[in-house]
């Protein structure tokens, strides 16, 4: 392979090899962010070496994200230092940090759907002749950027007439604009396909070779084997070990990132399957995001979820509560069978979807914990006689609930966006809890959530099943699915590739089914 | 507690805390009113008169309702430019109405005060049934939505009218609703008073005004709660115009005539009213009583101003910079928030 390939005509990246002997590439000295009511890292020391790639690994809400969002230059430190080359750099902002060669892939794309791949990745460095825009300069660079990474993508299609794969790609080819010393890649693979994977490994195995420095986030052990070199592992903020990435083993890391053996944090789950609450068969949605999927659910069951982002999973849930359109198929809850799921009647009915993002569709963060709690209930007793409100009796209730779920601090007349995630996420489960409900989605409950609470919270699932409801968990969090489930269904592109029950529940049983198509 | 008050006198800067904590919990307009009072007192020896301020009462009433609208649609995330043209809309057509039933038959008029006045509330009203079916079934941002229903409102009140004022209203209308009182008070402050204690109990009584919070604080979580957002938006953008529908019929009852060309002023002071109040932009969060104060606020100023004898064009700047100052402070304050919490 030509080395050669990627490296433009500078020499900066030779420089890097020389001091890279003597200092790291990178390196951040105690460094410390805090957000209101919650420290996100915590006297974090890192370093990263030219050449390597350093895997980050830990918990939802570790603080990996914030970790690398410094590093970007997309947040800056509360306190604590950054070094590059030995040197003492600040990192203000984004066009900062690509200056020094600092370039960060993140999850969420900061891509302009209405533009061009080629305008995307020029967004902000367009280049010109005597002021003036040169769009085919333009375009050929782009191609250049992209057939040196082997990327096939056409330059003059607009981004949302991509598939998020090939976004994914054009965000990657984005680092590439100016010269690389660093890149961070976070999650690269979650929307990949085995393809798209492997050709992204010989991209990053290239960038090895030419002393780009890697900080690489994965949750998937195999990744981590594959292509890391070391592993910092991160809990609750702060730093915790940095190992071997050949010699350590799978239960070592699951030790490291969880404080505790996985035993602890997982309640014993006892299933009394009752009666079927949800029977849904061939079910399509408007848009194809479902593609015919069928699934039973019983009371006092925990059924799991399982599957990529955009696999549909979410979508499936949604669709049967009423909030999202359905083109075809058929729904029974409870042995009614449902024409139209709207949401006010499936609530109603006894049917709770609680959403994955708290901040955009779960809570009112301006409003008091009590009115987010009572929300979805203002139309029954005790909240109401169904017209008027009764504030005493509402302020009673959620008191309540709030103590039962240890909400912390104890204050419901608090807005909701001054309670950490944790809390947050006890406000939404609290919601389950203002009527009978008979089945309740979890849709990623444990999201930015840490451990102690993520105890808790599946705690509170196993304890709703043992009343008698019936629980569908969507998860991307695999050891919820292994753990908390005893029947699991996995998606893959609006289908479902795999019912797996009991001890057919296991990492690679339910991975393999993440991208396998039917032929395979 | 006893904690508290003993860790209080530690703190160097107690006044300056207090202060802070007033201004996280009450916003701007505290202040704005302390500096108000003792600026136009030691301007003007009437300013702090009895009478003077029954009249500053009596001025405020039509915006003070029409804030109370204009708060519905802030509240949900929105806002109504079009209630100035509602305000003329409402007065023309009530006016031409009332004049031309009293004109036909003498005699009737409470008839004519009744056909009138529906006539005209359903006309401004009807401004708010379309602004709400494009906020809330369409999609159309509430600010394109009210801007072009303002021109449509505005358009055809001149249309109806030729641009003059319309006369011949049965007398008794503006003797009762314009200039009557009773106890001493204007007719005007009663309507004020009723229609602010009944959306009192709508707002803070009832589970659909615990909606319109619900949906200005987070749309897609009312909406998962089983919220019909679109009835709010409609019923918020409805009610927005039944406010100002009344305004303008007490506003035209005062003015003895139908004018096209009353409320330009409203949108602006409306707004400004609640803003200054700490009702948000962005939806969500406002109180009504404080808006009330804010729109007296607003009026006061005015008066003030007027009795300074502050050039008329001056005090349209001092309005603009006042609602500028508002949504600075708020901006301001949501950062102390972040920092005192509760």
């Amino acid at each position: 392979m030509n080395s050669q390939a990627v490296t433009t005509p500078d020499n900066r990246l030779e420089e890097d090899t020389h001091q890279g002997d003597a200092y790291p590439l990178l390196q951040t000295v105690e460094l410390t962010k805090d957000y209101p009511g919650i420290r996100a890292l915590d006297g974090m020391n890192f370093d990263l070496k030219a050449g390597e790639v350093h895997v980050l690994f830990g918990e939802n809400g570790a603080g990996k994200s914030t970790l690398i969002s410094m590093l970007a230059g997309a947040n800056t430190p509360t306190s604590g230092d950054i070094q590059f080359n030995g040197k003492l750099v600040e990192l203000s902002s984004v066009h900062k940090a690509r200056e020094l060669g600092i370039s960060a892939v993140f999850q969420e794309f900061s891509l302009i759907p209405q533009m061009t791949v080629a305008e995307n990745l020029f967004l902000g460095a367009e280049p010109t002749t005597h002021g003036m825009l040169n769009s085919r300069a333009q375009i050929k660079a782009a191609e250049e950027i992209l057939s040196k990474l082997d990327f096939h993508l056409p330059c003059d299609k607009r981004i949302d007439h991509l598939t998020r794969a090939e976004q994914q790609m054009v965000e990657i080819a984005k680092a590439f604009r100016s010269d690389l010393s660093v890149l961070i890649l976070d999650e690269p693979t979650a929307s990949l396909t085995n393809h798209e994977t492997d050709q992204l490994f010989r991209l990053v195995d290239r960038l090895k070779s030419q002393n780009v420095g890697i900080i690489y986030i994965t949750h998937r052990m195999a990744e981590i084997r594959e292509i890391g070199d070391r592993i910092t592992i991160l809990r609750d903020g702060k730093y915790i070990d940095t190992v071997d990435a050949k010699t350590t083993d799978d239960d070592e890391l699951v030790r490291l990132m969880t404080g505790r053996v996985v035993g602890q944090i997982f309640p014993k789950i006892t299933v009394n399957p009752g009666e079927v609450a949800l029977e849904v068969d061939d079910l399509h949605t408007v848009g194809g995001s479902v593609k015919g999927a069928s699934i039973t659910v019983r009371k006092g069951e925990i059924v799991g979820f399982a599957g990529l982002v955009g696999s549909g999973k979410s979508k499936f849930a949604q669709a049967c509560f009423g909030a999202f359109d359905i083109e075809s198929g058929t729904i029974i809850f409870n042995g009614e069978k449902i024409a139209k799921p709207k949401t006010k009647e499936m609530l109603r009915r006894g049917f709770m979807y609680l959403p994955s993002d708290r901040r955009n569709d779960g809570l009112m963060m301006m409003r008091p914990a009590r009115e987010n709690i009572s929300i979805a209930s203002l139309d029954i007793s005790p909240f109401s006689n169904g017209w008027m409100l009764n504030k005493k009796k509402e302020a009673k209730v959620v008191k309540a609930l709030a103590e039962q779920l240890n909400l912390s601090p104890n204050r419901v007349e608090r807005d909701a966006g001054f309670f950490s995630g944790g809390n947050q996420q006890k406000l939404m489960l609290a919601r389950s809890l203002t009527r009978e409900f008979n089945l309740v989605v979890f849709d990623e409950p444990t999201v930015g959530v840490d451990v102690g609470t993520r105890a808790a919270i599946y705690e509170f699932i196993v304890e709703l099943a043992n009343n008698g409801a019936a629980i569908l968990l969507i998860s991307s969090d695999l050891p919820e699915i292994l753990n908390l489930t005893n029947r699991a269904y996995v998606f893959y592109q609006g289908r479902i590739q795999a019912e797996l029950m009991g001890d057919e529940i296991t990492e690679t049983n339910v991975l393999s089914h993440f991208f396998e198509r039917e032929a395979a | 507690m006893s904690n508290q008050t003993e860790s209080m006198p530690k703190s160097k800067f107690s006044l300056a805390d207090l202060l802070k904590r007033i201004f996280v919990r009450l916003g701007i307009l505290p202040f704005l009113l302390l500096i108000a009072v003792i600026v136009f007192a030691s301007l003007s020896d009437n300013f702090l008169t009895g009478r003077n301020l029954m009249n500053v009462l009596r001025q405020s009433v039509y915006l003070t309702i029409v804030s109370l609208g204009q708060m519905l649609a802030l509240l949900t995330g929105g806002f109504d430019l079009s209630v100035g043209t509602i305000l003329a809309l409402t007065s023309v057509v009530g006016a031409t109405v009332m004049a031309s039933v009293y004109a036909a038959m003498p005699d009737a008029i409470w008839l004519a005060i009744i056909l009138g006045c529906f006539a005209g509330i359903a006309a401004g009203t009807f401004i708010g049934v379309f602004n709400g079916v494009g906020v809330a079934f369409f999609g159309v941002s509430p600010f394109m939505m009210s801007l072009g229903m303002a021109s449509v409102g505005f358009g055809l009140a001149l249309f109806l009218t030729g641009g003059t004022p319309v006369y011949g209203m049965p007398e008794a209308f503006g003797n009762i609703f314009g200039f009557g009182t009773l106890f001493g008070i204007h007719t005007p402050i009663y309507a004020a008073v009723l229609i602010a204690v009944l959306l009192y109990f709508y707002l803070y009584r009832t589970k659909s005004g615990r909606y319109f919070y619900a949906v200005g604080g987070n749309i897609k979580a009312a909406k998962l709660s089983g919220i019909s957002t679109r009835k709010t938006l409609l019923m918020t953008y409805i009610l927005c115009a039944l406010m100002a529908a009344l305004a303008g019929m007490l506003l035209t009852a005062r003015l003895d005539t139908g004018e096209a060309n009353i409320g330009a002023s409203m949108p602006l002071q409306s707004i400004a009213a609640c803003v200054i109040a700490g009702v948000s932009l962005r939806g969500g969060v406002g109180r009504l009583e404080n808006v009330i104060l804010g729109a007296i606020f607003i009026g006061l100023v005015q008066n003030g101003m007027n009795l300074a004898r502050m050039e008329s064009y001056l005090q349209t700047v001092v309005l603009g910079s006042l609602l500028i100052l508002a949504v600075i402070a708020d901006q301001v304050r949501l950062r102390y928030v972040a920092s005192l919490k509760d």
